[in-house]
């Protein structure tokens, strides 16, 4: 059997640039997203919402809504079983507030009503004694030993004396290695600088919608737009105490994620409500709800120190990260502790991060999450080290760059990466070695992620025309069905058009961990070269029964089935479609499926490059020029990792420069909506060149990285260091709004 | 036996030690050495941690072969968005 790997042969089918398939169903409008789908019988929930950041639910009255004509059912979190799992506990006080309301936007009731007028009416006729109480939403403030306390069963842990008062830091955790003292104790030059980022939203265009039927029985069905349906069936069985094989989640298109979807918000609300009023129930955010009650990413406030003798020899790297991670414990802190300094090599290293609660939102991830705040940081600071040591940022960077074997700020050694490549291609870009004109700066930033594989099941049917469908349980958040036609059209040797697949429903595969972790096109990728190797074995396997000649001695070749040897017979090839079109006659349907936890996901790393204009009188921060290069191991649908690569890379100009959560002395979120939330537009952005470097992960059979997560890892970090080599002032807060900029520009001055 | 290398956090829950040799040949067995010389551990442990083995990491993967001349770190879950 030839089976294609990254060191065998040119590929014919991965790294071409088709068509998606599901192309033509989005810009035609058939794609059904999560509000597209309709019931017979379909009512409109809504949520009640907290108006306090921080409050008592003395009780909940719904007698006058519950008697309003058209509303069907009410529910409170009474209504939720009693007895969740304590891994989905916060997941469903998430959802409804169970005695506390935690947050401004924090969900206290739902009504389901055969209209949204009469739905919001009885929200209105819902009334809640309230008992307010003090709140906090700084994360320095919520770290305080006066600070309005959100838990009283909240104990630090990580501490190396067990605490015996509760706080508002639930978590310490701390890695490195070497001895940091005498690393800086032998350096020449230290930079130490404080670093604040605030909160921002993923800012998916597509609002969280689902539709929820259950029935008194306990079974059901959820269509709903999320990166895990399985993880969304698994959550909503438990939070309502029913069979995970009794609920089937189908997943919709899904209108951006970007780590927003991984967990649930409204879903089990609507299959609540579905199953007191016995119909079928839409829940439909609006974007003022997706702001104030779904998951933003942390706002921190970081510090870092880094030495390095006059030679550029970094000695040694410190770091301390706050992060807040709303009203429950659980933020990234851990991920940004292991990633900020894993770019470079260094004898002494430490990362210690605090894990904070505040009266916000709880978190959720967002692309390579706790990476791009902590990278903000100590790429800001490499830069200025590097300029107080008269050598260039890049040159500095390679002199220091992570290698194979060394060891890495998270523990382990590092493997075979693309980092170095990624800085040689920068130094070498037209790009790196432009003019830069007035009030224009130009900076630089590495990164890194992790990725990984996880849960995936994958099946593969060969049609009686020959043509092939795929199921995976994995949804396509960034073109992923194509890639995976592509790997399934490399294996088999058909082509790509033969090859279609689909994002199957719950009951329909083995369980699959959510599309997270840059992983889908790694481990759903490699279930499908795995399932299609299945199948090619079946097919051999027919091709011998019609040619009475043993298994063994037939071959898998360019799309045929083919005598392995001059002593196995005179054959012609067969082609897939004339085995599959015997297939009725040769033993039935022919099929490949493959389950695993997928081993051998390999890092990636990246380079940005970017230039900037800053307004001298305004402080206006105009992004002129924009490079990403990035190691995706190998590049199935090349089309599709630049547009990973650029998506990041706009996400985190916003990052930078607009966006953030404001809000108010009253703890409430003053600006949830995009009219006072600004993303960047495309009228605000400059072309975002790309560079893919194929640097092959020997855990996957074609080479692939996972890409979709490192490209936000550098952006902030690579514009703090053009905007401050512009505005002549080291930038240290996010985000560089006009003001802002404006502000340092004149404290510099004075 | 095999030398697991703890992240430092994890210091505390294991009596200041960095570092501690158990005999094992999985990952499942390593969990469970491990908890049987540090208590302090389980709880972490049950919480399904990563295991870095020669620095490729490993998420839920009980049955993962390990040897003595493996370099072995354990690892905070893996998350992404």
């Amino acid at each position: 059997m030839l089976d294609k790997t990254a060191e065998n042969g040119e590929f014919k089918y991965v790294g071409t640039r088709p068509q998606r398939p599901d192309g033509v169903d989005k810009v035609t409008g058939r794609a059904r997203f999560g509000a597209d789908m309709v019931m017979p019988g379909m009512l409109v929930g809504k949520v009640l919402r907290s108006p306090h950041a921080h409050a008592k639910i003395k009780s909940i009255d719904t007698s006058a809504a519950e008697a309003l004509k058209g509303v069907k059912a009410v529910i409170t979190a009474a209504d939720l079983t009693a007895d969740v799992p304590e891994a989905e506990y916060d997941t469903m006080v998430n959802c409804i507030a169970h005695g506390k309301a935690l947050y401004d936007g924090h969900g206290v009731a739902a009504v389901a009503a055969t209209s949204q007028a009469i739905a919001n009416k009885a929200l209105k006729l819902i009334k809640v004694d309230y008992e307010v109480l003090p709140h906090v939403t700084d994360v320095e403030e919520a770290c305080k030993d006066d600070a309005p306390l959100l838990h009283d069963n909240i104990f630090t842990e990580g501490l190396e004396e067990e605490p015996t008062t509760p706080s508002n830091i639930s978590g310490r955790v701390q890695f490195g290695h070497g001895d940091v003292e005498k690393g800086f104790a032998a350096a020449d030059t230290i930079v130490e600088r404080k670093f604040r980022t605030e909160a921002t939203h993923q800012g998916y265009i597509e609002p969280h919608a689902c539709v929820g039927n259950l029935s008194a029985d306990g079974t059901g069905e959820l269509w709903c737009c999320t990166q895990g349906h399985y993880m969304v069936r698994n959550s909503c069985a438990a939070i309502l105490g029913i069979d995970i094989s009794r609920l089937r989640v189908t997943a919709s298109e899904i209108g951006g994620g970007f780590g927003g979807k991984t967990t649930i918000f409204i879903e089990p609300i609507a299959l609540a409500l579905s199953r007191k009023a016995g119909r079928p129930v839409k829940v439909v955010m609006t974007r003022d709800e997706v702001f104030r009650a779904t998951g933003p990413t942390s706002s921190a406030s970081m510090w870092i120190k880094i030495g390095a003798k006059s030679d550029g020899t970094i000695t040694a790297m410190e770091g301390l990260l706050k992060y807040q991670g709303g009203a429950f414990k659980g933020t990234w802190v851990s991920l940004g502790c292991m990633t900020a300094f894993a770019c470079y090599r260094a004898d002494h290293m430490k990362t210690v991060g605090y894990d904070v609660l505040v009266n916000r939102p709880r978190a959720a991830a967002y692309r390579a999450p706790g990476a791009p705040m902590a990278a903000f940081a100590v790429e800001s600071v490499v830069t200025e080290l590097a300029e107080k040591l008269g050598i260039d940022p890049l040159e500095f960077r390679l002199q220091n760059a992570a290698k194979e074997g060394d060891q890495s700020s998270y523990g382990p050694k590092h493997r075979a990466h693309g980092l170095i490549e990624t800085l040689e291609t920068a130094k070498a870009h037209e790009h790196y070695n432009t003019p830069l004109g007035p009030n224009q700066g130009r900076g630089i930033a590495c990164g890194f992620w992790f990725n990984f594989g996880g849960q995936t099941s994958t099946s593969l049917n060969v049609g009686a025309d020959g043509t092939v469908n795929i199921s995976v349980g994995t949804v396509d958040v960034g073109g992923s069905r194509a890639s995976m036609c592509l790997m399934v059209a490399e294996e088999l040797g058909v082509p790509y058009e033969k090859v279609r697949c689909v994002v199957a429903d719950t009951s329909s595969l083995g369980h699959n961990d959510t599309t997270d972790g840059s992983r889908t096109t790694f481990a759903s990728g490699m279930a499908l070269i795995l399932s299609a190797r299945d199948a090619k074995q079946k097919l051999c396997a027919r091709a011998a029964k019609i040619w009475e000649i043993p298994e063994e001695a037939v071959e898998w070749v360019d799309g045929h089935a083919r005598p392995a040897g001059p002593n196995a017979g005179e054959f012609d090839p067969m082609s897939l479609a004339e085995i599959a079109g015997k297939a009725e006659t040769t033993g039935g349907p022919i099929a490949g499926h493959h389950e695993y936890n997928a081993r051998g996901a390999g890092v990636s790393f990246a380079t940005h490059m970017v230039d900037t204009e800053v307004d001298p009188d305004t402080g206006r921060v105009t992004v002129l020029r924009y490079t990403v290069i990035q190691d995706a191991g190998k590049a199935v649908h090349p089309a599709y990792v630049e547009g990973q690569f650029q998506g990041g890379a706009v996400q985190g100009i916003g990052w930078a420069i607009n966006e953030e959560y404001i809000y108010g002395e009253d703890g409430r979120l003053q600006n949830p909506g995009f009219l006072d939330y600004r993303i960047p537009v495309a009228s605000d952005l400059p072309m975002i060149d790309t560079v893919i470097i194929e640097n092959p992960n020997k855990g996957h059979p074609y080479g692939v990285r996972g890409v979709g997560e490192t490209s936000i890892v550098p952006p902030m970090a690579a514009i703090a260091n053009s905007v401050s080599a512009a505005a002549g002032v080291r930038m240290t807060e996010l985000p560089m709004s006009p003001p802002r900029v404006l502000k340092a520009m004149d404290d510099a001055k004075a | 036996m095999v030398k697991v290398n703890l992240w430092g956090s994890l210091k505390a829950r294991a009596g200041g030690r960095d570092t501690i040799e158990v005999e094992a040949q999985t990952i499942r067995q390593m969990f469970r050495a491990l908890g049987e010389e540090e208590p302090g551990l389980v709880p972490v442990l049950e919480t399904g941690i990563s295991v870095a083995i020669d620095g490729q990491i490993y998420r839920d993967d009980w049955f993962k072969e390990v040897d003595e001349d493996s370099e072995i770190y354990l690892l905070p879950r893996m998350e992404g968005g």
